[in-house]
């Protein structure tokens, strides 16, 4: 890999990685056949999708999970991070013996079209030119990104999924593939999301855009081949974003106004508080992980959701006939995909009968509520997950 | 609006010291209940209900329930459940989405009860309505010796403190369901020690010796 074509990810231990083009996870490349049609009306052609995959599919191949990751999030949900070094994301809920028990499921957590940890995106080496898309690369959309995951299952010759199961734009997708593949989907586990996406949080979003593209080291896009990295503008992206994934009761709880590392106000404009430390180191590492031009791409698709739109604005549209079953769950504290979006889904789903399940879990950790240690979340997904599993007969875990 | 689910807790809990078996109105609702049918509990409390009917009845069943802590309980034993309002929430579901829909001793403790009964009746083929009897003789003869509010054992909190807005007798349910063209399809009244009155005797001795009924209906 050439240097200046690949972004500066570094590992924490300072070994350098490229996990755009040369990813530890396996990764299939479709060379062949029509390509990825986008919505936006271009085709990628070749592309590739980066995955891991945890447990073992079974004969009948009726025991697949599909696991679909936020913005800011990728492949690596249940093992250690290979740029991080910390253990997967969603470790808690997916693992032997877990609620997603991979002792009796087959998981499957591609990285999204348009990400940067594998598969096809702004960072990755566009085959026409031999250097990194940059900008060039076609603007997605969730609907896309479900496409390209249709034909990784279909490569895995899967017809129908058991679960679609993910949290916040990972839910965008589920909501996708249950509309656009029901039959393809037995059970649905749509997290702390939302069917479209609301003005606070576009507008959230422009900010994050904004702060990158303001970023003299963006050079329009162009960095990779500048052999730069916008790392304070899409640090700064990274450190408002955070705050939307808390609630101020986990800030002031956490931090409140306390000093870091002094005693009293430092009368400059050092990071005084610890909340502001907090939040210059989590902007730091996210530029170690994640490229700037992704982040563009991937806010942008989570903006253009919206999934009624194609149905006339009525949602429910999109649900009907389904034989999918579905649970929903929203976080009390969660205001950037508040219960209230939650419940519309329930509400479209109820409109047209379906089997689905809607539960608000109590937690003050606002939107990141999902990936952390909520025992009654893993409850209720655990619970839903093997009843699903149950009535599909898909055979209990041998140990 | 936690008050329907601790009306639905306070019989449950007098029911399990009766006896150690399914409540008297869940087992007549499942005797009402075909085989494999599409069923939605409205106020399905810890899912007692819906497991009885799924495990003796083969039912397709959901659950609606406003109690947060309940609804979370359910999903976690696998039952298809959302938290919801009778008195909201069952706008949502289309014409004849189900093909019962029952409300289990909790028509008392909603706002609108004629409201929700129309809706239970749109939504579903069938409406089975279960709740406590304001005409049986114990509390006739309470307000009569007494001229207060009755408490029995099975209304037994103080006027304030009742999340029952919504008292009726056998005899009022019947002019309900007169009112939204209801068609009473059976109605068996029953006593807390789980004795059915039978049902070919007049609706007034139904009246007066019922503690509680269960009724199943069909828009006429």
């Amino acid at each position: 890999m050439n240097a200046d074509t690949s972004p500066q990810l570094k590992a924490v231990d300072g070994t350098s990685l490229d996990e755009v083009n040369n990813p530890t996870s396996p990764v299939v490349e479709f060379t062949d056949g029509p390509g990825l049609k986008l919505e936006g009306g271009q085709v990628l052609s070749p592309f590739k999708i980066a995955y891991q995959s945890y447990g073992e599919l079974n004969a009948d191949k009726s025991n697949a999970i599909l696991v679909c990751h936020a913005l800011t999030g990728d492949q690596h949900c249940a093992n250690v991070h290979p740029i991080t070094g910390k253990p997967g994301w969603w470790e808690l809920l997916i693992g032997p013996g877990r609620p997603i028990d991979t002792n009796r499921f087959f998981v499957i957590c591609p990285n999204i079209i348009g990400g940067c940890m594998g598969s096809s995106g702004p960072a990755s080496i566009d085959p026409a030119t031999g250097k990194a898309y940059g900008i060039d690369f076609p603007v997605v959309t969730i609907r896309d990104m479900v496409e390209a995951q249709v034909h990784l299952i279909d490569y895995f010759g899967i017809d129908q999924l058991f679960a679609v199961v993910g949290g916040s734009m990972g839910g965008m997708q589920v909501l996708e593939w249950a509309a656009c593949y029901g039959d393809r989907v037995f059970a649905a586990v749509p997290i702390a999301t939302a069917a479209w996406h609301s003005s606070q949080n576009i507008a959230f979003h422009e900010v994050g855009r904004q702060a990158v593209m303001a970023d003299p080291d963006w050079c329009n896009g162009d960095y990779l081949r500048e052999g730069k990295v916008p790392r304070r503008g899409l640090a700064v992206a990274r450190m408002a974003a955070h705050i939307t994934y808390l609630s101020e009761e986990a800030l002031q709880q956490k931090f409140g106004r306390n000093f870091q590392d002094r005693d009293d106000r430092s009368f400059s404009f050092d990071a005084d508080f610890q909340v502001e430390s907090y939040l210059r180191y989590q902007g730091s590492t996210f530029v170690d992980r994640f490229d700037a031009n992704s982040y563009l791409y991937i806010t942008r698709a989570m903006d253009y959701f919206d999934l009624a739109a194609r149905y006339d604005d009525i949602l429910a549209d999109a649900f009907r006939g389904t034989k999918t079953r579905f649970c929903v769950v929203s976080f009390t504290s969660d205001w950037l995909y508040p219960t209230r979006e939650n419940k519309e889904i329930v509400q479209a789903l109820n409109a047209v009968a379906a089997n689905v399940s809607f539960v608000e879990i109590e937690s003050d950790k606002g939107h990141d509520a999902f990936l952390v240690n909520e025992p009654e979340f893993f409850a209720t997904v655990g619970g839903f997950i093997q009843a699903a599993a149950k009535r599909r007969g898909i055979a209990e875990a041998s140990n | 609006m936690a008050t329907m689910d601790e009306t639905a807790d306070r019989f449950a809990a007098e029911a399990s010291e009766i006896a150690d078996q399914p409540r008297v109105d869940h087992q007549l609702i499942a005797e009402m209940v075909t085989a494999g049918a599409r069923v939605l509990d409205v106020g399905c409390g810890d899912g007692a209900l819906l497991h009885l009917l799924s495990d003796n009845r083969g039912t397709d069943g959901r659950g609606m329930e406003v109690s947060r802590e309940n609804v979370n309980a359910c999903v976690a034993r696998g039952l298809s459940v959302i938290q919801g309002d009778a008195d909201v929430d069952l706008d949502d579901y289309p014409d004849k989405a189900f093909d019962y829909a029952v409300l289990s001793l909790t028509i008392q403790a909603t706002r609108y009860p004629k409201t929700v009964l129309e809706n239970l009746l749109r939504i579903s083929r069938h409406a089975i309505v279960s709740f406590p009897n304001f005409g049986h003789w114990q509390i006739r003869t309470s307000l009569l010796l007494t001229g207060r509010m009755p408490q029995t054992r099975n209304l037994p909190e103080a006027w304030y403190d009742s999340p029952d807005s919504h008292l009726c007798s056998i005899v009022d349910f019947a002019k309900l369901c007169e009112a939204v063209d209801a068609e009473i399809e059976e109605a068996v009244a029953f006593n807390s020690w789980g004795r059915r009155l039978p049902i070919n005797r007049s609706i007034g001795l139904q009246n007066l010796f019922g503690e509680r009924a269960v009724f199943l209906m069909k828009k006429s």
